[in-house]
């Protein structure tokens, strides 16, 4: 073969590279500078797209190493230290005082008094505006609002905190409240910091209510008006209930982004823990508390700063969750269509 | 029942009058979000009347708020930026790039989408406490403070120390970590409107796989790739929680490597090469956050000035991201 190839070229040297040691026909493998190349490429993509896993890794052992099963000799995690029973049915949380009481239900109480008024705001609204832009509007009004309302969401959440406190706890809250109603406001309230929430995800409700009310195909609609329906009907009793598991899914993901949300809250809502549903009185929520520690000079290793990981341990389950739910009902309930 | 029936007809007549409420409101509630975006614009500009001035854009922090500047926060937020896409971007595109071009659709691939979409919806606070346990405390694997690692380049030596701490290049893998969803997906969708057949047609003419990915359907994914990072990096900017959680100060006079103006990045070469590795820094939006919540009120119109100043950058990186979108989008005739 060696010689057939060296005649091919002309050449009478024997040609020794690793490719003339084989027949020009066979089908094994053999080693190839650019295919090895190939190789690595893929390799360090691969790694690429593993790192993301990995991330997902690092966040649930560093939770976990540090709330409930310590791994490192001589340290203990949180719940080794303070039993799951008081973190759950203790109703105060103070880990910085000198008497300390680890209850989780004041922080979770605050984070879910806010998250419901956002999302008091933001489900209606956003659906009542989703409904319209798929059903009413030109596509010229489409194109014009869908921007400003994708606006509404990349404002960065420390605006909406500097809102809360300074336009619509003065300017709103307590015209309204105090002086009309008497109601007793404070400059730290969770109604402020519950409203710029909900305005923060009423885009998200939209655009994602909207894709799924877009999804719904035409001919449904044609036969609703075929058999005499309104457009009311129609919107209504026919397109929404078609889109029903796209609606529930946009909304858990818009109230997981609700009780995930850190810096509003802490600017509007305060930083005293209460177990309670006034809405016009300080509240504190899981995140307000991460975000109150790590400001402060909590020594590492000390049960105050251990608790911190337990209330991110409890965040990131529950958000978790939801977003787990909101892909669960779009896969499981959502209508195929022809 | 026949047409005619007056029953039928009043009915019908009601059904409408309800129906063109309904219309109404949900135009209304259209409008509300319009409405608001609006107030919330007019209230910060009626709020920073006379504070936005170019002594606020040159001047670092005060306890007076007539002296109070951006300074420090402009530098911190463009060192932060200019680290994150160094770190995102690399691997956003090569882990899209192996998901869309590489991968089987198999299992793994699978787990690694839906663990994508479950990374998007983790709280930034999260986000936050893996890079202060991963980035600054390094798991407690070294005493804190202890080792700076001396790394001579010829012309200059940086000092890295070990563990990271609270320097930029913690907070800026942090914020990687944080927007790594959206670029991958957002180069997802770049890669996957790119029509099989150029494709097809580079492997046609005997080109491998990795040629045909980087000669032709990079290029032509790359505005759309770079549209989705510039979006990313404008919601980065304006991340307050991990670098809160990093342990970033707020009251900070003084810039990365001693960088305050242009003139200092010629003068002072080697501050350049030290910047990331150092510790006093600050945000934008951390001195807004931290300009809020100052109980003298005076300071609030500070905040309102620094507000103007992060969302007029914003605004520009979403332009640009747009601009970039129309100019070179269509350029490619398939």
């Amino acid at each position: 073969m060696t010689s057939i190839r060296s005649k091919a070229r002309g050449r009478q040297t024997p040609v020794t590279t690793a490719s003339a040691s084989r027949s020009p026909q066979s089908l094994t493998r053999r080693f190839s500078a650019r295919r090895a190349k190939e190789q690595a490429i893929r390799f360090a993509l691969f790694l690429c797209a593993l790192l993301s896993v990995a991330t997902t890794l690092g966040i649930i052992y560093i939770l976990v190493t540090e709330a409930a099963i310590a791994v490192r000799p001589g340290s203990t995690a949180f719940f080794q230290d303070v039993s799951l029973k008081e973190f759950f049915t203790e109703t105060r949380w103070t880990p910085q005082f000198a008497e300390k009481h680890f209850g989780v239900l004041p922080l979770l109480a605050g984070t879910f008094l806010i998250a419901g008024i956002a999302a008091l705001i933001a489900l209606p609204i956003g659906l009542a505006s989703a409904v319209y832009l798929s059903e009413y509007a030109g596509p010229r009004a489409r194109a014009l609002i869908k921007p400003i309302l994708e606006i509404l969401a990349g404002i960065p959440t420390v605006v909406y905190g500097y809102f809360a406190l300074v336009l619509v706890t003065p300017y709103v809250l307590r015209p309204i409240f105090q002086d009309w109603l008497g109601f007793e406001v404070g400059v730290f309230n969770a109604a402020s910091a519950g409203i710029v929430v909900g305005i923060m995800i009423l885009p998200m409700v939209s655009s994602l209510s909207e894709d799924a009310l877009r999804a719904v195909p035409q001919g449904l609609r044609e036969a609703g008006y075929a058999l005499g329906s309104t457009k009311l009907d129609v919107s209504a009793r026919v397109v929404l209930p078609a889109a029903s598991s796209g609606i529930v899914a946009s909304f858990l993901l818009a109230i997981s982004r609700a009780v995930g949300e850190t810096m509003a809250v802490t600017i509007a809502a305060g930083q005293t823990p209460a177990l309670t549903l006034n809405p016009f009185r300080s509240v504190q929520t899981m995140t307000a508390y991460i975000v109150n520690v790590s400001l402060g000079d909590t020594p590492a290793g000390s049960i105050g700063y251990k608790s911190l990981y337990a209330i991110a341990l409890t965040l990131f389950c529950i958000t978790l969750a939801m977003n787990i739910l909101s892909q669960f009902v779009l896969r499981r309930f959502r209508e195929v269509y022809e | 029942m026949s047409r005619a029936d007056p029953t039928f007809q009043s009915r019908l007549v009601v059904r409408h009058r309800v129906g063109r409420l309904f219309g109404a409101a949900c135009l209304a509630s259209t409008w509300f979000g319009i409405a608001v975006l609006a107030v919330l614009l007019v209230g910060v500009l009626w709020q920073s009347a006379g504070w936005l001035t170019w002594d606020f854009l040159t001047s670092f922090d005060s306890r007076h708020p007539e002296q109070a500047g951006v300074l420090a926060g402009l530098w911190g937020s463009l060192w932060l930026i200019l680290l994150t896409a160094l770190f995102s971007v690399p691997v956003g595109v090569g882990a899209a790039v192996y998901l869309e071009e590489y991968a089987q659709q198999g299992r793994l691939t699978r787990l690694i989408q839906v663990n994508l979409s479950n990374l998007a919806g983790v709280p930034s606070i999260v986000y936050g406490i893996l890079g202060l346990t991963v980035f600054v405390r390094m798991f407690g694997l070294f005493q804190a403070g202890a080792k700076e690692v001396e790394v001579s380049l010829g012309v200059a030596s940086v000092e890295i120390p070990l563990p990271l701490g609270r320097t930029v290049i913690s907070a800026a893998l942090t914020l990687s970590l944080l927007i790594l969803p959206v670029v991958i997906v957002a180069a997802q969708e770049a890669l996957r409107s790119v029509p099989s057949s150029i494709r097809q047609a580079s492997y046609a003419l005997g080109a491998t796989r990795w040629q045909t990915i980087r000669h032709q359907v990079l290029p032509a994914a790359a505005p759309g790739i770079l549209t989705g990072v510039i979006l990313a990096l404008s919601r980065a900017i304006g991340e307050t929680a991990p670098l809160v959680m990093i342990g970033a100060l707020t009251y900070v006079a003084g810039t990365p490597g001693d960088i305050s103006s242009p003139a200092d990045v010629v003068r002072n070469p080697q501050g350049l090469l030290q910047a990331p590795f150092d510790e006093t820094f600050t945000a934008l939006p951390l001195q807004i956050f931290n300009w809020v919540l100052r109980p003298r009120t005076e300071f609030q119109h500070a905040a309102a000035a620094g507000i103007i100043v992060l969302l007029v950058v914003m605004l520009a990186m979403n332009a640009a991201a747009i601009f970039i979108r129309h100019r070179f989008g269509q350029r490619i005739r398939w």
